[in-house]
């Protein structure tokens, strides 16, 4: 019997690389969770872009929200902007934290393409993205009523993203948004 | 010849392009370090590259960062813990040993252990096949046997 199964040896090794390199397709090497997943969002104290006064961190408690990582220099966070004020139409709650941008150009696309965020901390330096470890936006985190990151999102939101990852996450917290509104734009 | 000076000329052109801020150390001691950690901290952004040699906004900011805590005294340590703690073990080349890095550390010395293991067990049976090139006595007869019914034939 040993000889013989000596024999599969290779047969078995080359089936045995072939799963790993399968597997390996459909993996996204950018994909990095963040290594902030349930811990606190960092701490921050920082001017809000539309109106005069400081955001804290009781901006992110009491309630689920989005923190939606953008700049008007980001062209994917341009393509994603129409499905965030779908978003924002139907009831979810987002707030926007505006990435090493010029507030100017920042507030201009807001008029211009629609205001989807309940209010954005606009961080101009990039140290809450630092401490964030945002890496590129756009990045949609998601954070519960107590302030604590859920989840990442790196990259686009779309309809298949929100409905796949994000909307149940949402709700599970205890997110509160109108589903059928949101079907019934589409 | 001047073909091959002119594109001397623009490969070195190139290199010297690659870095973009420089800094003012306090200490040659601080440069060094700078150096050496901004070789050993892989930009988030990219796949496979180091932040002193990527051009990524990212990789500008954490360089920044870096000098910025270099320059206000902290240790070592203490600037690859801050990195860690946003960007996680993935910002360090040699990262550091844990449950879920163990598998980095030990896999080459597995894979090690299991070719030397292979390697003997081949050997080994080599040998004992080598050693198995002269025949039993019962063996030998029944050779001589053959042979003779061939030469009768």
């Amino acid at each position: 019997m040993a000889p013989r199964l000596k024999l599969f040896l290779p047969l078995i090794l080359f089936v045995l690389l072939a799963l790993f390199l399968f597997r390996g397709l459909s993996l996204d090497p950018n994909a990095m969770p963040s290594a902030l997943i349930d811990r606190p969002f960092p701490a921050f104290d920082l001017p809000a872009l539309q109106r005069e006064g400081e955001l804290g961190n009781d901006l992110l408690q009491g309630q689920v929200s989005l923190v939606n990582v953008w700049a008007t220099w980001c062209i994917s966070c341009r393509v994603e902007h129409p499905y965030l004020d779908k978003l924002a139409k139907a009831g979810v709650n987002i707030v926007g934290l505006n990435y090493k941008d010029d507030p100017q150009a920042a507030r201009r696309w807001l008029q211009d393409l629609g205001d989807p965020y309940q209010l954005n901390i606009l961080d101009s330096e990039g140290r809450l993205g630092l401490d964030l470890g945002v890496y590129g936006a756009p990045e949609t985190y998601v954070v519960d009523a107590e302030g604590v990151i859920r989840y990442r999102h790196v990259g686009v939101v779309d309809e298949r993203v929100w409905r796949g990852v994000l909307a149940p996450l949402y709700t599970e917290l205890g997110g509160e948004y109108d589903a059928a509104a949101l079907a019934g734009d589409l | 010849m001047n073909y091959l000076a002119a594109l001397l000329l623009l490969v070195l052109s190139f290199s010297a392009g690659a870095v973009i801020e420089t800094y003012e150390f306090s200490s040659s001691e601080l440069e060094q370090r700078y150096h050496l950690l901004s070789q050993e901290l892989r930009c988030p952004k990219c796949q496979n590259q180091n932040i002193a040699d990527s051009n990524a906004p990212i990789s500008q900011d954490l360089r920044k960062q870096l000098y910025q805590q270099l320059e206000a005294g902290a240790s070592d340590a203490e600037i690859l813990d801050y990195m860690v703690a946003r960007y996680g073990e993935f910002v360090r080349y040699r990262p550091a040993m844990s449950g879920v890095t163990i598998v980095l550390w030990a896999a080459p010395l597995l894979l090690l252990a299991l070719a030397l293991a292979l390697a003997f067990s081949v050997l080994r049976s080599r040998r004992s096949n080598d050693e198995q090139q002269t025949l039993s006595s019962d063996e030998q007869k029944q050779l001589d046997e053959l042979l003779a019914r061939e030469r009768d034939a």
